[in-house]
C-alpha cells in the first residue's frame, strides 16, 4: 500500500506550551488511521496541521509525496470538532452551499442517502439533533468526494445508540475506497474502525501500531479480574498483581494456574473475570492514567 | 471563483432575510428616528421675523434703510446673494433686503412670514421715500425633517454596514463558521467579496425602503438627481463596510467587536453634521470631523437632496469615499485571518 499522507517531525509551540512535540507518521491509502489520546495530548493540534488549517512551528506534512498545494482543498474532507453552520439554512441549503464551492462534487441523492439525511433535509440546521448534526457535517465534509476524509472526535458527546449508527456510516465511507484519518478518545472506536493508530500523550507519540498488535506487544492474552472485596478481611492478597478501580488484575498467557491459585488463596470467585486486554488496557499502561481523565 | 462568490452571497442574504428580528429592526429603527425628529420639531423654534441683509463687509448699517430700526425683527447679515436667496427659497429667512445702490428685496411667495415681513417693511418706509425694487422666488420650507434626512439615511447605513460584516464576520470566527468554509478552496477574497454585496444589496434596499416610507409619511424635498444620491449612499456603504471588515479582520470575540465598533461610530455620529451643521462647531470638531468618511456621504447627500446638486458636483465626495474603500480594502485583505 503506498503513502497517501505523512507528518514528517511536526512541531506545534503555543506561548509556554509544546503542543506538539516531533509527531512523525504515514498514512497509507485507503486505510483508516486513528490518533489516540487523552484531553490535551495534542490531537486536533496535530490534525489541525494535517488539515492545513494551521501551519506547524517545524516538521512538515508530504500528501501524494508534495507540500499540500491549492489541489489539497479540493481532495480533503474535514469534519471539525466545533462547528457551526450558517444560520437560517436547512441542510439542503447547507449541502448545496458546500457543493457550490467545490470544482468536483459527489451525487447529492447519493449523499442524502448514504447519510441518511432524507427526513431532514428542510430542516434548519440548528434544530438537530446530535447524531443528525454529525451526519450532516459528515455529508459537508464528503461533499466533493473527497479522497482523505478528516474526522476530529466524530462521536463525541452521542448517545451510544447514535454512536454505533456512526460507525456503520464511516465504515460505508471506507468500502467507497476513501482514506481516513481520525481522532477519538474512545478506545472501543480505535478497536473497531481503524488499521492503524498512534497513541499520543504530552504532544508525542508513545505507541504506533496495528490494534491488535499493539496490544498483543504489550499484554499477555488474558486478564483475570476480581473484585477487591472477594477476599475477606486478613487474607492476604497475591502479590504479583495491580489494583485499579476496586478490582484485581492479573495478567496471564496461561489461565487455568491463575484460577488455580486465586482459589487457594481463599477468595470468593463468583464474580471473577476473565478478559483478552484491550486499547484501553494498554493506553492505561502507557500514560499512567485513563483517556478521559 | 464567481460561482463560490454566489454560494456564500446567497446563504448569507438567506440568513440575513430569515432573521426576521434583525430585518425588522433594520427598517423600523431608521423610520422612528425621522418621525421622532419631526415631532420633536414640529414647532417653530421662533417667532422672530428673520430678514436677510446683504452687506459686504458683514456689518449692519443702521443708516442704510429705515426698516432697521424696526424692533422684534432679527437682522442677518450675509454677504453671499446667491446663497441668501436660496435662503429665502427655503424659508431660512423670510426677506431679503439688499439696502446699498439701487435697493431691492426678495421675498417668496409662498410664505406667510413672508408677507407679514414685506407689510412691515413697507410701513418702514412708508415716511422716507421709495420702496426698495420687489422681486419674488418660490418654494417650498426647509424643515429640519429634510435636512436630517439625508444624515438619516447615512446614519442607518453606517450602523447597518459595520455591524451588518464587522459583528457578522467575528460572530462567524468565535463560532467555527469561518473554521469550515477555510478548510474548502474558498479564497479570503472571495469570502470577503461576497459578503460586501451581500451587505451592499441590503444596506441599498433597506435604504430604498425607507426613502420611498419617508417619502409617503413625511413628503421631504429632493431637489436633486437621484442617481447621484444613490451613488453617493453607494460609495458611502462601500466605504463604512470596509471599515466594518478591517474591524472584523483579526478579532474574536463579539464583545469586543461591538466595543470596537461602538467606538468608531459614535464620533461619526456626533461630528459627521447629521443631526445638525458643523459650521458652528470648534476649529477641532472641524478637524476631525473630516477624518470621518460619514461626514462626506452626509454632506454630498445633503447638497444633492436639499440643493439640488447633481452626479459632478459631488464627484469629489464619491471619489473620496471609494478610494478610501479601496485602500481600507486592500489592508482588510492583508489583516485577514480565519482563525
Amino acid at each position: 500500500m503506498t503513502t497517501l499522507l505523512a507528518a514528517r517531525e511536526l512541531v506545534k509551540l503555543y506561548p509556554g506550551v509544546r503542543a506538539v512535540d516531533g509527531i512523525s507518521f504515514e498514512v497509507a491509502r485507503g486505510s483508516c488511521f486513528g490518533l489516540l489520546g487523552p484531553n490535551g495530548a495534542g490531537k486536533t493540534t496535530t490534525l489541525e496541521m494535517l488539515e492545513g488549517i494551521s501551519q506547524p512551528t517545524s516538521g512538515s506534512v508530504l500528501y501524494e509525496g508534495q507540500p499540500p498545494d491549492r489541489r489539497f482543498r479540493e481532495d480533503v474532507g474535514i469534519q471539525f470538532q466545533n462547528t457551526a453552520l450558517q444560520d437560517f439554512q436547512t441542510v439542503r441549503e447547507s449541502l448545496t452551499m458546500f457543493a457550490s464551492l467545490y470544482g468536483r462534487t459527489i451525487d447529492l441523492g447519493d449523499l442524502v442517502a448514504m447519510c441518511n439525511l432524507d427526513d431532514i433535509l428542510e430542516r434548519d440546521t440548528r434544530k438537530l439533533s446530535g447524531g443528525q448534526r454529525q451526519r450532516l457535517l459528515l455529508a459537508i465534509a464528503l461533499v466533493n468526494d473527497p479522497k482523505l476524509v478528516f474526522l476530529d472526535e466524530p462521536t463525541t458527546g452521542l448517545d451510544p445508540q447514535s454512536r454505533r449508527n456512526f460507525w456503520d456510516l464511516i465504515e460505508d465511507v471506507r468500502a467507497r475506497g476513501k482514506t481516513l484519518v481520525l481522532t477519538t478518545h474512545y478506545m472501543e472506536e480505535a478497536q473497531r474502525l481503524c488499521d492503524e493508530i498512534v497513541i499520543a500523550d504530552h504532544g508525542r507519540i508513545i505507541a504506533q501500531g496495528k490494534p491488535g498488535a499493539l496490544v498483543q506487544e504489550h499484554f499477555p492474552a488474558s486478564v483475570v479480574r476480581l473484585p477487591v472485596n472477594a477476599w475477606s478481611l486478613g487474607t492476604p492478597m497475591p502479590e504479583d498483581c495491580e489494583v485499579r478501580n476496586g478490582y484485581i488484575e492479573l495478567f496471564s498467557e496461561d489461565v487455568p494456574p491463575v484460577l488455580e491459585r486465586l482459589g487457594r488463596s481463599g477468595a470468593n470467585l463468583s464474580e471473577l473475570r476473565v478478559e483478552t486486554p484491550n486499547l484501553e488496557d494498554l493506553f492505561l499502561k502507557l500514560t499512567g492514567h485513563g483517556l478521559r481523565s | 471563483m464567481l460561482r463560490r462568490i454566489l454560494a456564500i452571497f446567497i446563504s448569507r442574504n438567506r440568513e440575513f432575510y430569515r432573521d426576521k428580528a434583525g430585518l425588522g429592526w433594520n427598517i423600523i429603527m431608521p423610520f422612528l428616528m425621522v418621525f421622532g425628529f419631526a415631532f420633536i420639531f414640529s414647532d417653530e423654534p421662533d417667532n422672530l421675523f428673520k430678514v436677510g441683509v446683504l452687506t459686504t463687509d458683514g456689518e449692519l448699517a443702521a443708516e442704510t434703510s429705515p426698516f432697521l430700526a424696526m424692533l422684534h425683527v432679527s437682522f442677518i447679515p450675509l454677504s453671499d446673494s446667491e446663497a441668501a436667496i436660496a435662503k429665502v427659497e427655503r424659508h431660512q429667512i423670510d426677506l431679503l433686503l439688499d439696502p446699498e445702490g439701487d435697493p431691492s428685496y426678495w421675498i417668496n411667495t409662498h410664505s406667510a412670514k413672508g408677507y407679514l415681513a414685506e407689510r412691515l417693511m413697507q410701513s418702514a418706509y412708508a415716511a422716507s421715500g421709495p420702496l426698495p425694487r420687489r422681486q419674488t422666488v418660490s418654494g417650498r420650507a426647509l424643515r429640519y425633517v429634510d435636512w436630517v434626512l439625508p444624515g438619516v439615511l447615512a446614519m442607518n447605513i453606517m450602523f447597518s454596514s459595520l455591524w451588518g460584516v464587522g459583528w457578522v464576520i467575528v460572530r462567524y470566527r468565535k463560532n467555527g463558521v469561518l473554521r469550515r468554509l477555510q478548510a474548502t478552496p474558498l479564497s479570503a477574497f472571495e469570502f470577503l467579496t461576497a459578503q460586501v454585496l451581500s451587505r451592499l444589496a441590503v444596506v441599498l434596499t433597506a435604504s430604498m425602503a425607507v426613502f420611498v416610507g419617508a417619502d409617503f409619511f413625511l413628503d421631504f424635498v429632493m431637489r436633486g438627481s437621484y442617481l447621484a444620491l444613490l451613488l453617493v449612499y453607494l460609495a458611502g456603504a462601500m466605504c463604512l463596510i470596509s471599515l466594518g471588515l478591517i474591524v472584523a479582520s483579526r478579532l474574536r470575540t463579539e464583545e469586543l467587536a461591538d466595543g470596537v465598533l461602538n467606538i468608531m461610530s459614535w464620533p461619526m455620529l456626533l461630528l459627521s453634521g447629521v443631526w445638525f451643521s458643523m459650521e458652528g462647531a470648534s476649529f477641532a470638531a472641524q478637524v476631525m470631523s473630516k477624518f470621518l468618511p460619514l461626514t462626506y456621504v452626509v454632506d454630498a447627500a445633503r447638497r444633492v437632496m436639499v440643493d439640488g446638486a447633481g452626479v459632478v458636483d459631488v464627484l469629489p465626495e464619491i471619489s473620496i469615499l471609494l478610494g478610501t474603500s479601496l485602500l481600507l480594502l486592500l489592508l482588510a485583505a492583508r489583516l485577514f485571518r480565519w482563525d
